[in-house]
């Protein structure tokens, strides 16, 4: 197989900036890169859509921001239905004329990547400015990877074999894997959306202070974990699944929780 | 691609290519550096050695700014209000009601300079107002310091002076504990990266979210240098009632107090190692005067009699008090740099009603642990990067064409670089100076509906510590009232104080002529009798550096990884009759009479050339090479990389930083601070001669103490208006820059949410204040006190605590639902909520950070007040 396209989005270092979005919108509202993609509208698309959501609650929290584009994924099903072309490279693109008038393609994408512009009737998605790409010259790169600040945002051209020892060796996953597509979109960190935590913190009753080096375990719900609490007496257990799960600490009872979401259990005072 | 050109120019969200094609902007990219570009700087620590990424980076509003060149509310032609006739009736009851109609340059020209001239004949030009907005569109030459300043102070005007809107606690209150007056009270900076990298352990961020406010103008360059600290194991704490980005990213940490309640903790802190001996006592000693009398006081052995204990701290500000004493304990133990602000200096709670005493309880945790002495220090991470300072380029603030050594910072150094005093002038200053004619535009309504006016301190007061201290008046004693307002830009009503005073102030009878000269309609341009209409900066030549603004922020290039000079090229033509603001000077210069003294015969690009000629650009690349690449990288020098910041004042030598102060005369022998005793001053030596003089004021005290806040939970005003409303810096627009005018970030989600058809701006609060008020997520909301209504959505959640509510300043949308300036407002100009009090009786800056508010779902009223 030849080099393929990639995009790896690194939750940690995504702060929300908006400059990929921006710079999408930059790139195609207004501009007309036909054959690839008609002009974007002005408003209302999101082909670099900006998830988000906060975990736990305040003052202990954290949130969690997910880029989601067309995943650009092996098994698409505006390929199989011949609404699109799925390149050599991977960048799956919209044959504009094939799917003109058809709405029900907005449906074929579980990860909701498709936008309807109604001035052209067809659908439209993020092509990873395979036209900057096809054409050697600057940026050479997707214009929302070239935008990042912070490089949360990767683009990669390489080869299958290459792009696997990426994911094994940084941890990468892919958004919802339960649909089985082959995204050519990864994520590290995903756990920052996907996942939960439990939080709180040991205070010493008697001097009513923070209770630093605190040994706290976690277990329930096959998980066995052991922290050590810093200066403000905190512990995050995190990755964890819904679920019921007893935290324990020397000189308090234990305290069981059934989470759904992420959750600050507070303080914990021990003799 | 096929038919594009790349041009540069550069924005204040950093610089960038332009790709053209067919007189049309196609779209903009952050700059890349190329292999002929000079490499970067490095640094070594901890067995690493760091170097910066080869690149430029930009800011959101920046990246979508496309869309505010094409945008359905640009100006494109002079406009008259329907109903106004300067010759018959004016109908200035309907300002901002009754619409407009298209009118020649020539007829608007005309009408513009009969008026100014028949006012000027009447009673002077003080009969003028005029005033920009605080951010002109980047560039030099083009810059409101340059050629506006240029133009006005040769066609004379009354000027409305700029309060140090993003200082005011450190400018009030900070200069009188350790002067500064020349950066308005802010800290220097000089090659703090170092320190932090080799001996820091330990980042206090207060107020502070240098992810989204880096410093200023500075796109996003600072990031990767948190990304080695943390690295390098470095911590980091925040602390900020709203949970800000930076925490996100790095915080192991996040402490919030309510609104208005910091210095609570910053005293409680002081409390924790005055009781346990863990300050530096020797320092203090040495660099601390009132010291011993103010730590009595923190012990509760003052006038209050109340120690300040992280308990009571925890009363006041809401957070817990083991959390307050592991912190100041931590800190204590750890070399720490102190994070006050955005800039190293600056933060949100600066601007608000505890701004002076938040101010001096962050120099006074710095003083108690060693300011100075390495890895101890205050420094925001935004600045202090080891880049070449001796190489001289100014920023906009250095005056450019004006020379203007009053109203800008023309006279340090670039004044004299530029002209030549032989075939090429400055504009003087004759009227908007110390003795002239100007008024305060905090006061601009209550000068024009009430007539006179009495405060304190000449705009930002940046000569002298007691600079600020001197009484002025509105009319200035002998000159006329003002009847005319030339306003640039529109953001007042977004950016000020209880801001429906800027819209009822256009129906005061004595303002005669209303004039507007914007780039869009937008804000308070809808109270216009004429209309001009200006260009953005992609439509006409200019100079400028990445990051540079310099005036009271000096070397401010030090936030940007690479010292990046831009050739700003005309990459379109001015949008239909728009015009750069000089050649609008210069069409109207000729009708006054003033062209060649205005011009002396040059365009925008000859001022270009001798602006570039005035630098120490010819030394690496001649004027017609630099026009050629669009761009001069300053390459690394390392004998331009300035000492560390406050090191020769920990060591008690004379200064060695490039720091533009303090000045030999402020100073014994050239040792010392610029305050009286040369000290850190807990007792300020400045203010303690005023009281005696009889200024005596209780909101800013001589000695450093805890101040309540005048309004937050505290205030009679919070049994009525229960919720505090922090008010920051926005995130995503800069100030109202790329806010509203059909631009792309109205589909940033953060940013405005669409209802019904309409943006709104977004106010965000807990889920136990949404929930006891019927509120959802995304409903819309009417946020009101006694100072008026906003229409808002609903942002529910965790990111501020319950009694919190967060809604950023800078809205570019003033859209009134009945009668302007008393009903409720959907464009999102939250700060029509804010006080207008002044911070305190002598400090006369604002105070908008610490509102006091009610939130209920809108039931659709449109709530006119009167």
């Amino acid at each position: 197989m030849s080099k393929q396209k990639y995009l790896v989005h690194d939750l940690a270092f995504c702060f929300d900036c908006n400059n990929c979005f921006m710079a999408c919108k930059d790139e195609h509202v207004g501009n007309d890169w036909q054959p690839y993609t008609a002009p974007q509208p002005r408003h209302g698309h999101r082909w670099v859509r900006l998830l988000r959501t906060v975990r736990g609650q305040a003052p202990r929290i954290d949130v969690g921001y997910l880029a989601l584009m067309c995943q650009h994924c092996e098994k698409c099903a505006m390929v199989d239905a011949g609404f699109a072309t799925r390149r050599e490279d991977g960048i799956v693109l919209i044959d504009q004329a094939k799917a003109k008038g058809h709405r029900e393609i907005l449906d074929m994408c579980p990860y909701g990547g498709i936008y309807w512009n109604d001035e052209i009737d067809a659908p439209q998605k993020c092509t990873m400015c395979a036209h900057i790409i096809d054409s050697g010259v600057e940026p050479y790169i997707p214009r929302c990877a070239h935008s990042c600040p912070t490089e949360a945002l990767k683009f990669y051209d390489i080869e299958p074999e290459e792009m696997a020892k990426i994911v094994e060796e940084e941890g990468l996953e892919v958004f919802h894997p339960e649909y089985n597509t082959n995204p050519h979109v990864f994520y590290k960190n995903l756990y920052r959306y996907t996942k939960n935590f439990i939080t709180g913190a040991i205070v010493d009753k008697a001097s009513d202070d923070c209770k630093e080096g605190a040994q706290v375990t976690l277990t329930g719900e096959g998980v066995n974990e052991t922290q050590t609490t810093d200066y403000f007496g905190e512990f995050k257990f995190d990755k964890l699944d819904p679920g019921t799960y007893t935290i324990s600490v020397a000189g308090a009872d234990d305290v069981t929780v059934t989470i759904k979401e992420s959750q600050n259990i507070g303080e914990i005072f021990v003799d | 691609m096929k038919g594009e050109i790349r041009l540069t120019n550069s924005s204040t969200g950093g610089p960038v290519f332009v790709y053209v094609k067919d007189g049309k902007i196609v779209r903009l990219t952050p700059m890349d550096l190329d292999e002929t570009d000079p490499e970067g700087w490095t640094i070594e620590a901890h067995g690493r050695t760091f170097t910066p990424p080869r690149k430029t980076t930009i800011q959101m509003y920046t990246a979508g700014q496309k869309s505010m060149v094409y945008s359905d509310r640009r100006l494109l032609y002079p406009m008259k209000r329907v109903d106004f006739d300067p010759n018959g009736e004016r109908n200035i009851q309907n300002r901002g009601i009754s619409g407009y109609e298209r009118i020649s340059w020539e007829e608007a020209a005309d009408i513009i300079v009969s008026e100014v001239n028949r006012i000027k004949r009447e009673v002077g030009p003080g009969g003028i107002l005029s005033t920009p907005s605080s951010h002109h569109l980047w560039g030099n030459v083009g810059y409101r310091h340059s050629t506006y300043f240029r133009f006005m102070n040769l066609m004379g005007f009354t000027y409305a002076d700029h309060n140090p809107d993003s200082w005011e606690g450190w400018h009030w209150g900070a200069m009188h504990m350790w002067g500064f007056s020349w950066r308005l009270g802010n800290p220097e900076q000089y090659n703090l990266l170092e320190d932090c990298l080799q001996n820091s352990e330990l980042i206090v961020f207060w107020s502070s979210d240098p992810e989204v406010n880096n410093g200023i103008y500075g796109g996003f360059e600072s990031h990767i240098r948190r990304r080695w600290m943390d690295e390098l194991g470095i911590k980091m704490v925040f602390i900020d009632p709203f949970y800000n980005h930076s925490a996100n990213m790095w915080g192991m940490k996040w402490l919030s107090p309510k609104v208005g309640t910091d210095h609570a903790i910053s005293f409680a802190i002081a409390y924790t190692w005055l009781t346990e001996g863990t300050y530096d006592k020797e320092y203090v000693a040495d660099h601390a005067y009132g010291f011993e009398e103010w730590a009595e006081y923190v012990l509760g052995n003052g006038e209050d009699g109340i120690p300040k204990t992280c308990e009571w701290a925890e009363a006041e500000s809401g957070v817990p008090a083991c959390e307050i004493r592991a912190l100041a304990r931590e800190w204590a133990k750890r070399k720490t740099q102190l994070a006050a602000g955005g800039l190293g200096g600056w933060g949100g709670a600066c601007r608000a009603t505890h701004g002076i005493e938040w101010t001096r309880g962050m120099i006074a945790l710095a003083t108690m642990q060693g300011l100075g002495k390495p890895g101890s220090n205050m420094y925001s991470t935004t600045q202090g990067v080891p880049t070449d300072h001796n190489f001289f380029f100014p920023g906009y603030a250095d005056g450019g064409i004006s020379g203007d050594c009053s109203n800008s910072a023309a006279g340090f150094k670039f004044a004299w670089r530029m002209f030549d005093g032989k075939t090429t002038f400055p504009a003087p200053v004759k009227m908007n100076w110390e003795a002239g004619q100007h008024i305060p535009r905090l006061k601009i309504p209550e000068c024009l509906m009430n007539g006179k006016f009495e405060w304190y301190g000449k705009g930002f007061c940046g000569a002298t510590i007691e600079a600020q201290m001197h009484p002025y008046q509105y009319p200035a004693p002998g000159y006329g009232s003002i009847k005319m307002y030339w306003k640039y830009g529109g953001p007042h009503i977004g950016t000020m104080t209880a801001t429906n005073r800027y819209a009822k102030m256009y129906h005061s009878e004595t303002l005669e002529f209303v004039l507007s000269q914007s780039i869009w309609n937008e804000g308070e341009v809808m109270f216009a009798d004429v209309i001009i209409p200006a260009c953005t900066n992609y439509e006409r030549w200019d100079i400028s550096e990445f990051g540079n603004c310099s005036g009271y922020i000096p070397d401010n290039f030090a936030q940007t990884n690479f010292r990046v000079i831009s050739f700003q090229q005309k990459c379109i033509e001015p949008l239909g009759e728009s015009k750069s603001d000089y050649d609008i000077y210069a069409y109207l210069s000729k009708k006054f009479g003033i062209y060649d003294i205005f011009t002396e015969g040059k365009d925008e690009m000859a001022w270009i050339e001798q602006y570039y000629n005035a630098t120490d650009c010819p030394t690496l690349m001649s004027f017609e090479d630099f026009c050629k690449k669009g761009y001069l990288v300053v390459p690394y020098n390392p004998e331009g990389v300035p000492k560390t910041a406050f090191r020769w004042f920990a060591e008690n030598r004379v200064r060695d930083t490039p720091d533009w102060g303090p000045a030999p005369n402020q100073t014994v022998g050239l040792k010392g601070l610029q305050t009286t005793t040369g000290k850190i001053e807990f007792i300020s030596t400045s203010l303690s001669r005023f009281e005696a003089q009889g200024f005596v004021d209780e909101y800013r005290p001589a000695m450093h103490k805890y101040v309540p806040a005048w309004e937050s939970w505290h205030a009679e005003v919070a049994k009525k208006y229960p919720l505090g409303m922090l008010s920051p810096h926005p995130r995503f627009s800069f100030h109202t820059m790329g806010d509203a005018k059909d631009s792309f970030m109205l589909d940033i989600k953060d940013h405005r949410v669409l209802v019904d058809g309409w943006y709104y701006w977004i106010i965000r609060m807990n889920t136990v204040d949404a929930e006891a008020r019927g509120i959802k997520d995304g409903d819309l909301v009417r946020a009101y006190n006694d100072r008026g209504s906003v229409i808002l959505c609903a942002q529910v959640g965790e990111r501020v605590q319950p009694g919190t509510v967060h809604s950023y300043e800078s809205c570019a949308e003033y859209a009134p639902l009945g009668k302007p300036g008393h009903s409720a407002d959907r464009g999102g100009c939250v700060n029509i909520l804010t006080p207008d009090r002044y911070m305190s009786k002598y400090a006369c800056g604002m105070a908008p950070n610490s509102a006091q508010i009610e939130v209920e779902k809108w039931d659709g009223g449109i709530y006119e007040i009167y």
